[in-house]
């Protein structure tokens, strides 16, 4: 099964060969991607397959840069948009696609989707940012975790005991107080990934549970991938 | 959209055209007949510059983020300095501007709709100037005048030759195609980049007084 990209690859990238799979776990914060990311990880090892992990604001060139640029809060949205989509291409080009081309299975802490919702939310233009991501690579699965807004405030509350600027989309001026503008923010971007579910096709897991029992609706999720990715093997 | 009271001028050519000392005879013109103008150059912003440097020194660019990161430069210097100094008024100089992402991009192989696409939230310029010149003549002046070349100057991420001069060359050479087909496309006022000097400034002078009504931007108190 050959890998797509959703439009043209990026020039010099050659989609043949890549035998490992991509998969995407998607959600807001403190929705338990990370912990269950970790979870699959080990799993996935137990069993045999080398993992790779990729994230947002993680690649060498432009990473660091992206850290310091949020905390300033001095790029216009658009720049903010462009930089993400420059350390996005870094990773894809230069860790995933090498970590497939290896056979890896590559678990992604977030994708195209998130940094495409986040931008539609602050005025991004759809076709724009559909064409700025276009030379992405196809996952061979997006499993987003949804959570309840009550939910994520609560999580976020007990594990961090306060609200992030941007998580809370301060920067929108949806409300001078932190926990509505929360929940307002949290809100916009559950409608935004309704749309991109329908356009890109999420599987959705329902993450108000343990877990362990998200753990374990994920885990056989990934066993039909693997099953269709390395049965020619 | 309201209607932009500026006006936005940009110079495009090979290195070596002499682009960038037309621009700057531009400027001085036009400070000293007092209007509002502001200049701005291609890779200039402080955000990322630090990224930009650290990627072309580790050769970590490949096509689509050394595409990327220049626009990312791009978008930021435009709407912080660029758009507002329009709305303000302002004529505003561009020494490059997006034509030099299509025709550099586009001969490290990226999509020609996907650049033009990636673009599409900047305004086209009132004049666009392309300082063309036989290609040469453009080697000539680089080659003799600044022989240490960089790495992503001359092409050499994209393996056109193991040889920087000749790497250089024949980028060189494609983008010169590039820029050729574009001054068609946009519809770029040409102008004979083999002229003397001012000569040259003569030209850039007398179109841009034909094209735009200079006493707008006047400013009622020299500064």
């Amino acid at each position: 099964m050959k890998k797509q990209c959703y439009g043209n690859p990026p020039p010099g990238v050659k989609l043949e060969n890549l035998r490992g799979a991509l998969i995407v776990i998607e959600g807001a914060d403190s929705s338990g991607r990370s912990t269950q990311i970790a979870e699959l990880s080990e799993w996935l090892e137990q069993k045999g397959y080398a993992v790779a992990r990729s994230g947002l604001t993680r690649s060498i060139l432009v990473g660091s840069d992206l850290d310091k640029a949020k905390e300033g809060n001095v790029l216009s949205p658009r720049t903010m948009s462009l930089f993400y989509a420059t350390d996005f291409y870094d990773q894809l080009e230069n860790s995933i696609i090498p970590a497939l081309r290896a056979g890896y299975i590559v678990l992604a802490d977030r994708y195209i989707y998130t940094l495409i919702a986040r931008d539609s939310i602050r005025g991004g233009n759809p076709g724009w940012l559909d064409s700025l991501y276009s030379q992405a690579l196809m996952p061979n699965a997006v499993f987003f975790l949804m959570t309840s807004t009550r939910n994520l405030m609560e999580r976020t509350l007990s594990t961090h005991y306060r609200l992030d600027y941007w998580e809370s989309g301060m920067d929108l001026g949806l409300s001078r107080d932190w926990y509505e503008s929360f929940i307002l923010y949290q809100r916009r971007l559950r409608t935004e990934f309704k749309k991109l579910q329908q356009r890109y096709g999420f599987e959705m897991i329902n993450a108000n549970r343990s877990v362990s029992a998200i753990q374990k609706e994920l885990r056989a999720r990934v066993d039909i991938v693997l099953e269709r990715v390395y049965q020619r093997a | 959209m309201d209607a932009i009271p500026g006006k936005l001028i940009a110079v495009e050519g090979l290195d070596g055209s002499g682009k960038s000392t037309q621009i700057h005879l531009l400027h001085q013109w036009l400070r000293g007949l007092g209007c509002k103008v502001f200049f701005s150059e291609w890779n200039s912003s402080e955000m990322v510059k630090g990224a930009t440097r650290k990627g072309k020194k580790k050769q970590l660019l490949t096509p689509t983020t050394f595409s990327l990161i220049h626009a990312t430069d791009f978008a930021d210097r435009y709407e912080r300095q660029i758009l507002p100094m329009l709305k303000g008024g302002y004529i505003v100089l561009c020494d490059r501007y997006m034509f030099t992402a299509f025709a550099r991009d586009g001969v490290r192989g990226c999509d020609p709709a996907w650049l033009r696409e990636l673009y599409g939230f900047v305004r086209k310029p009132d004049i666009t100037y392309y300082f063309r010149l036989p290609l040469e003549t453009a080697l000539g002046r680089i080659l003799e005048g600044r022989p240490q070349l960089k790495f992503f100057e001359a092409g050499m991420d994209i393996g056109l030759s193991a040889d920087i001069f000749e790497s250089f060359r024949l980028f060189q050479g494609k983008v010169k195609e590039h820029y050729d087909r574009l001054a068609d496309e946009y519809g770029f006022t040409v102008v004979d980049a083999t002229l003397r000097i001012p000569e040259q400034q003569a030209v850039v002078r007398r179109i841009f007084q034909e094209r735009i009504d200079l006493a707008r931007f006047r400013q009622r108190v020299q500064q």
